[in-house]
């Protein structure tokens, strides 16, 4: 391996912004308190964790009473599904590309699993007719529709105003929730907060620290806690809050939004260099999802008689970090199901390459992984059975 | 030499790889991720994959995970299932080293630039007349050769086998002393996809439909009845329904198709011969005898029997229990040191053909 690796796999994790540590630090040294004591150590905590919900409202476009912070991404995921089911009674429904965090949640409580169309999107109709079906009494009542705002896997943007509108005029009494973790980068979160009633957040995504997320409640007390306890965030989430956490989550979140205008061209061009190097030095490459309907940093791509366990071996030795679908527990891959209901045959799927970019990717980057990426992938074609 | 070290999390594979490192090699260890379903150990033995990541860190070796439970479904546990349909006795760690731990792991590391695969296998590889062959391990108790008897002379050419030349108790020293975690784990004993509570008859019967079968005497006479001809194998002696007392009974044939099982006492299981099917010798390409005097190990931890290789089968010396039909049969010089030939044990012409 060469110098430094070439990170391209922002969508897994992304390396934290200098800001957000230093944002950070004081509240793992001497500001320490629990914001919730009564002198002056805890009012100091206090007054951080407030100016941090603060913040992430004013980014999400939320009133900071809205803003939850729990221990992650998929803590909000679940604690969206399974609590609003718990309160609710009735069933979740969700696409069959969302991420396990919403899926398995969805599963567990007998919900229903709707199909997505060729680029991961929701399929509107069938969801109009599992709604339809719902509210004729054939099925029990939809108590929650959960869609991702953009997908981890292929990187696709779903209209979720769309699906809201949808939801609203069929299912009257149904919570909205978007899985939006892959978001922040990408999209405006306040074009997407107006139309949802629940929405997740992940720090690790956008430069700030794994074990904090964010999940945006807009109506209060329709979602039962998945933690019960000392009632700390409204009574949504019980335990000491993550302090340093959520003031290095909001520092990220701000700088992610402040620098989006600049950050979505710059990366646009430099994904689309990517793909098209790599499109035109190899043959049998396709885009999985075309441009038009994807995030500027998912350079998401499905090589063709190539095994994606193999190819990622070979860009690692080559200084090049890059993912394919999620690994189980064990650290093997798995068959994407993201992909799979997507209707990608195997012999596509089976080579699924995920290049993700974002806030520390620059040119030097693409240049190594179309070095790195071309041959490694002849390499595999030419051992093929 | 750049080795690709499969690493089980068990202690032999984990010494192995330290063997690997001492003796100057680049190593990367790889656990294979072959059942994807319940196991003794947790989910994709989950257990399993992080002693040997641990392991590697404590090396400081990288290590991978290779997902290969397809090709485990199609290699090793559909005809696992598919062998009891038809009477036979398979034996799927064979055909796990076989499709899976050789063959898939060779295939791999070739695409990744390796030299060469190693396993924590006890059995060595040696040079005999300019040809390699697999040969037994230093720890006779232990010996595995039985079971890695199948590799070619191009897979030996590039397959290790670090422990092969250390007794069991010396692997167990050199891992205590390099403080590795797993010094002191026991032995994997059973088929890693059988789980101590369901045991075969669970996982079998999730995926086939049990038939009945007339349990018959020599004579032809009905003596009982079993639920799952299936579970039912050559030289069985309990779960027959027979009543006790008696001699002793043992299963000396299976007819799947009529659904009959025969019991015979002692004399009835002996059988002049094993016929073999599947016949691969080691030194192949080369001319190797098709007569002659040979060793032969018929289980994995069987002892040797002698008999003269003829052909398709092997006469014995003096009559021996009858071979499960699916069993592996694999042929030893008459040093007992050195794998000749594997074959599958097939279904005798006639039952009890020694009667």
């Amino acid at each position: 391996m060469i110098g430094r690796p070439t990170y391209l796999d922002h969508a897994a994790s992304t390396p934290m912004r200098r800001e957000a540590i230093e944002a950070m630090l004081p509240f793992l040294d001497q500001q320490f308190a629990n914001p919730s004591g009564s002198h002056r150590f805890a009012r100091q905590a206090r007054a951080a964790l407030d100016e941090a919900r603060d913040t992430v409202a004013g980014v999400v476009g939320c009133l900071p009473g809205e803003v939850v912070f729990t221990g992650g991404g998929t803590e909000a995921d679940n604690t969206a599904v399974l609590g609003t089911v718990a309160r609710q009674g009735g069933q979740a429904v969700c696409s069959a590309a969302e991420h396990h965090a919403v899926l398995h949640a969805v599963e567990q409580v007998g919900g229903t699993v709707v199909g997505v169309d060729a680029v991961g999107r929701i399929d509107l109709a069938e969801l109009e007719q599992v709604l339809r079906r719902a509210a004729d009494g054939a099925a029990p009542p939809v108590a929650l529709v959960s869609v991702m705002a953009v997908n981890n896997e292929v990187g696709s943007v779903t209209d979720v105003a769309a699906v809201a509108a949808l939801v609203r005029r069929l299912a009257p009494t149904a919570l909205v929730h978007t899985d939006a973790v892959q978001a922040p980068s990408w999209v405006d979160l306040r074009t997407i907060t107006p139309h949802v009633d629940l929405l997740s957040l992940s720090g690790h995504k956008f430069g700030g620290p794994k074990g904090i997320g964010v999940m945006v409640v807009r109506r209060p007390g329709a979602v039962a806690p998945l933690l019960v306890g000392g009632g700390q965030e409204r009574e949504q989430r019980s335990g000491t809050q993550n302090v340093a956490g959520a003031v290095a989550l909001a520092e990220a979140l701000r700088l992610t939004d402040a620098e989006r205008v600049d950050e979505v061209p710059r990366l646009t061009a430099l994904r689309d260099t990517l793909v098209d190097r790599l499109v035109d030095a190899l043959p049998d490459v396709r885009e999985t999802v075309d441009r038009a309907h994807k995030v500027a940093g998912s350079a998401h791509v499905c090589i063709r008689g190539v095994e994606n366990e193999a190819l990622l071996f070979l860009l690692d030795e080559g200084g090049v970090c890059a993912s394919a679908a999620s690994a189980c527990s064990a650290g093997a891959m798995e068959p994407s199901h993201v992909l799979a209901a997507m209707g990608v045959p195997r012999e596509w799927s089976a080579g699924a390459l995920r290049l993700t970019l974002g806030h520390s990717t620059t040119a030097d980057d693409i240049d190594r992984a179309v070095e790195v990426v071309v041959p490694a992938v002849q390499r595999v074609r030419s051992f093929a059975r | 030499m750049k080795v690709l070290c499969a690493m089980s999390g068990g202690v032999d594979s984990s010494v192995a790889a330290l063997e690997l490192l001492q003796a100057g090699h680049e190593v990367v260890g790889v656990t294979m991720r072959l059942w994807g379903g319940a196991s003794d150990t947790g989910c994709c033995s989950i257990a399993d994959v992080d002693d040997a990541r641990r392991v590697a860190q404590q090396l400081g070796i990288d290590h991978v995970v290779f997902n290969f439970t397809d090709e485990f479904d199609a290699h090793v546990v559909n005809p696992y299932v598919q062998a009891h349909t038809r009477g036979d006795t398979p034996n799927p760690c064979i055909e796990c080293n076989r499709h899976l731990k050789f063959s898939r792991l060779f295939e791999r590391a070739d695409v990744l630039g390796f030299d060469a695969v190693a396993t924590g296998h006890h059995a060595r590889i040696v040079l005999h007349d300019g040809l390699r062959y697999v040969a037994r391990g230093a720890d006779a108790a232990k010996d595995q050769s039985y079971v890695v008897h199948m590799l070619s002379q191009a897979d030996l050419a590039r397959t290790l086998f670090p422990v092969g030349h250390l007794t069991k108790a010396e692997v167990r020293e050199r891992a205590a002393a390099a403080g590795l975690r797993t010094a002191a784990k026991p032995d994997s004993q059973d088929v890693c996809f059988i789980t101590h509570t369901g045991g075969r008859e669970t996982f079998l019967g999730d995926r086939i439909t049990f038939r009945p079968a007339t349990v018959v005497d020599t004579t032809g006479a009905t003596v009982g009845q079993v639920e799952a001809v299936e579970l039912v194998t050559v030289g069985q002696r309990r779960g027959l329904g027979l009543p006790g007392g008696g001699p002793k009974r043992y299963v000396v044939d299976v007819d799947v198709d009529r659904q009959v099982v025969v019991v015979g006492d002692d004399a009835d299981q002996l059988d002049a011969e094993v016929a073999l099917g599947d016949l691969v010798w080691a030194a192949d390409p080369v001319a190797h005898p098709v007569e002659g005097p040979v060793l032969v190990q018929c289980s994995a931890h069987g002892a040797p029997r002698s008999g003269r290789l003829a052909g398709d089968r092997v006469v014995w010396d003096e009559p021996q229990r009858r071979v499960a039909p699916g069993q592996s049969v694999v042929l030893y010089d008459l040093t007992d040191t050195r794998v000749l030939a594997g074959a599958v044990a097939t279904r005798p012409i006639r039952p009890s053909a020694h009667r």
